[in-house]
């Protein structure tokens, strides 16, 4: 590949500024940048993949206690926020291509549409988390299922019932094990949105730079990594909506 | 291009420009991205942690040298313990070879400029330095006694110390395990000089390749495990503590998917510093390359699907023991490749016995000791009998001291020409390799046999019938002391005072040989094309190495 390398190297105007010194042409340059964005990416599944992991765990020791917890979430604010993500997907695809075809008014638009998008999500994930510290569901002392649960204040009044239940009945759930599923949900959807935080920001960043001119079809790399990011942080989502949000579904 | 040994009556003369000379004044260090200059902040940074940990190591061998516990508390005993493994571990082990002789290396042998993201190699010293301040903070504040190995619910609930300031040292500093490892394999993908083909590569590159992919695969695991853990101690919600609904066991699995790759983040890069030296030394090229090169991934894939015996008496299924202690012997097909192969390269040739040659040796003894006794521990019953024992200590230390040490100082000596430009004095340097080779066995040998009789690890007073071996073992320890401080002090003397290196004074076939010493700021004066394989040596008569670029 060495070879080739050598013809691209006199390409004029912001391409050879862009170029750090210990690469011998762009191409090299945009190859390094874009495995470095995978390795990376493969470090936050591997990041991710603890919780995953811890989630699998409980969900399969404790599956009545989840879907309990599960029915608490807001099906529907979860769902508009996976379109709001998947929409914001296609609007950071957008200026990727843009980027590409140097297109700079329209890049300047689509990554302000993905970046508004993004906040959109985080202010619906604000919305929820409020109402579920509202409800007591953080884990801890003062957390508590819904009055109109008769499972919960059983609990409360005596944890270790579950043996004395007739089998009839819907089993006890253990408060705790509850506690443990919004641990979960509040670690991976708080992490989650830890990560947008950071791509609104890296979003940011290129709206500023985009319009100062700096991005053009020979050298748009970081466009195209944040595009990658973005799409990541887009599919952890969709693991998340329907492991947390639609676990209770059925009964 | 100086590609011939000097002849002894030729006067050497320092290259006029090279990375030591190209800039000076404190700015110039701590802004640089050079990664020959990374490489040397990085061995200033550990070699200060690893005179800490060693005089934690002092304070518990000095402890055990009387069976009552008589210089320190019980208490102060498990924090002097804890944090000799953690220092150790996270803070010179994980970083020695790949992020000092990697860091400096690797571009030089692939024929690069610099590493593929010179800035963000500079970004991971900082975050080490971050998250070694925040543990030393931890250990002035009063330390911490867990153990290295933070086991919940005592670090998650019970422990007193500075758990959460440990932590959070610790989980800083993986990132800077990370970057160095994402820097390390974009670099070795995408900025080979032209010709030099994978399997022209020199072993040290396949070694630190394989390193590479286990820090990036496993690093985040253990940074998710220590935030999780910080967050139960902190608000007491979470996952592992049983009064909190959680499963203990969980966080063994979790600590050690990390924990147990780890140790072959500390050895694979030695055993690619021996695989350079050995070849040099004997003047041949390596037996076997490829299976030395495929060993290294072997064991790093292996490396990931172990770690479940550290578990044999923790709860775990007897059914997942036994598949956990296949898999544990079975990395000793690839580890003995290794050996084999090495020992063959020696067959029938001529050694030349300098220091890095003899370090190289003892390498290949301890670690084999190490690796067997590893397969004892592999075995479910015999580790149930020497669980926690000092059979245990004796294993992983012949592992990461007779291991992973002496194959960092054996490439600390062979490379010192070319990092610093001199020579280090040949004598004191065959007296520091016999001092450590002698106090190390004396060290920890009687620690095999003191496990065997069922000494267990981690208790402050034990029983008369296990002194004299103990007191073997502090007696071993001081002497290893002053083997590990010799090396410090003649090496800092010969950068000023040592005889002037030429590029190559072994000579050896490596890129890395084929600039100056020290090499110039952009490492080469002209991109390199290789034409021939990593050992191609011609025979000793003939002086020249083979290729010219």
């Amino acid at each position: 590949m060495a070879e080739s390398h050598a013809a691209t190297v006199e390409g004029s105007g912001p391409s050879t500024t862009a170029l750090a010194h210990h690469f011998e042409d762009m191409e090299q340059q945009r190859e390094a940048g874009t495995l470095g964005m995978w390795v990376f990416l493969i470090t936050e599944i591997m990041f991710f993949g603890g919780m995953f992991l811890a989630y699998t765990l409980y969900r399969s020791k404790y599956p009545d206690e989840f879907a309990r917890g599960s029915r608490e979430l807001s099906i529907l604010l979860g769902g508009i926020n996976t379109v709001v993500l998947i929409g914001s997907s296609l609007t950071m695809a957008m200026a990727v291509h843009s980027a590409q075809t140097g297109n700079r008014k329209k890049l300047i638009g689509f990554l302000a549409v993905t970046l508004l998008l993004g906040l959109t999500f985080l202010g619906i994930k604000a919305v929820e988390y409020t109402e579920k510290f509202e409800h007591h569901h953080f884990p801890g002392v003062n957390f508590k299922l819904g009055e109109h649960s008769e499972t919960a204040s059983q609990v409360a009044q005596k944890p270790d019932g579950a043996a004395a239940q007739p089998q009839a009945q819907k089993p006890v759930l253990d408060s705790k094990r509850v506690q443990l599923f919004f641990w979960i949900y509040f670690a991976m959807t708080g992490m989650h949105a830890l990560h947008m935080i950071i791509g609104a920001g890296a979003l940011s960043f290129l709206i500023y730079y985009s319009r100062k001119g700096r991005y053009t079809p020979e050298y748009y790399a970081p466009v195209e990594l944040t595009g990658l990011y973005w799409h990541f942080v887009d599919i952890v989502w969709i693991f998340l909506f329907p492991l947390l949000y639609l676990l209770g579904l059925h009964e | 291009m100086i590609s011939t040994a000097p002849k002894p009556s030729e006067v050497i003369v320092p290259p006029q420009r090279h990375y030591l000379n190209a800039g000076y004044g404190v700015k110039s260090w701590l802004l640089t991205t050079d990664h020959k200059r990374i490489g040397l902040l990085y061995l200033a940074s550990i070699t200060l942690f690893f005179f800490l940990g060693g005089a934690f190591a002092t304070i518990i061998r000095l402890e055990l040298a009387t069976p009552a516990g008589d210089l320190v508390s019980s208490e102060n005993y498990n924090k002097f313990f804890t944090m000799h493994g953690v220092v150790m571990i996270f803070f010179f082990l994980i970083p020695s070879v790949p992020a000092v002789l990697g860091n400096f290396l690797i571009p030089l042998m692939i024929g690069a400029k610099d590493v593929a993201f010179p800035r963000l190699n500079l970004l991971s010293w900082y975050v080490y330095n971050i998250g070694a301040i925040i543990t030393l903070y931890a250990i002035i504040a009063g330390g911490v006694d867990t153990g290295w190995t933070f086991y919940a619910p005592l670090s998650t609930t019970y422990s007193n110390t500075n758990v959460m300031a440990t932590g959070v040292g610790i989980f800083i500093t993986g990132f800077s395990s990370i970057l160095t490892g994402l820097n390390f394999i974009v670099t070795i993908h995408t900025l080979r000089a032209p010709g030099l083909t994978w399997l022209k590569m020199p072993l040290f590159l396949w070694a630190h390749y394989a390193t590479s992919l286990i820090q990036v695969l496993g690093t985040p695991v253990i940074a998710i495990t220590i935030l999780l853990l910080a967050f139960e101690r902190a608000v007491h919600v979470g996952i592992f503590d049983p009064a909190l609904g959680g499963d203990p066991v969980l966080f063994q699995h979790l600590f050690w998917f990390y924990s147990h790759p780890a140790v072959y983040i500390m050895i694979l890069p030695s055993m690619g510093i021996v695989s350079e030296i050995v070849a040099t030394f004997v003047r041949k090229n390596i037996f076997g390359y490829k299976f030395i090169a495929f060993s290294s991934i072997a064991i790093a894939v292996f490396g990931f699907l172990v770690w479940g015996h550290h578990m044999f008496v923790s709860s775990q299924s007897v059914y997942a023991g036994m598949v956990f202690s296949f898999l544990s012997m079975a990395v000793a097909i690839p580890s003995a490749v290794k050996v084999f192969n090495w020992t063959a390269t020696l067959y029938k040739s001529s050694v030349s016995y300098q220091t890095p040659m003899l370090y190289a040796f003892g390498f290949i003894g301890l670690f084999t000791i190490g690796g067997l006794t590893g397969l004892f521990l592999a075995a479910l019953g015999f580790d149930v009998h020497v669980h926690d024992t000092y059979f245990v200590v004796a294993h992983f230390h012949y592992i990461m001291v007779g291991g992973a040490i002496m194959g960092y100082l054996g490439g600390l000596h062979y490379w010192w020409p070319k990092i610093s430009g001199r020579m280090y004095p040949e004598g004191w340097a065959k007296l520091g390799v016999l001092t450590i080779f002698v106090g190390f066995n004396l060290t920890f040998f009687p620690q095999f046999l003191l496990g065997y009789m069922g000494m267990p690890r981690r208790y402050h007073a034990y029983s008369e019938e296990f002194q004299v071996l103990n007191v073997m073992s502090s007696a071993g320890a001081s002497i290893l002391a002053v083997g590990y401080l010799l090396p410090m002090i003649y090496l800092i003397w010969s950068m000023r005072y040592g005889p002037v290196a030429s590029a190559n004074p072994w000579p050896s076939t490596g890129l890395e040989w084929r600039t100056s010493s020290p090499p110039p700021p952009e490492n080469f004066e002209k991109t390199p094309v290789v034409t021939w394989h990593a050992y191609e040596f011609k025979p000793r008569d003939q002086a020249e190495i083979v290729g010219e670029f």
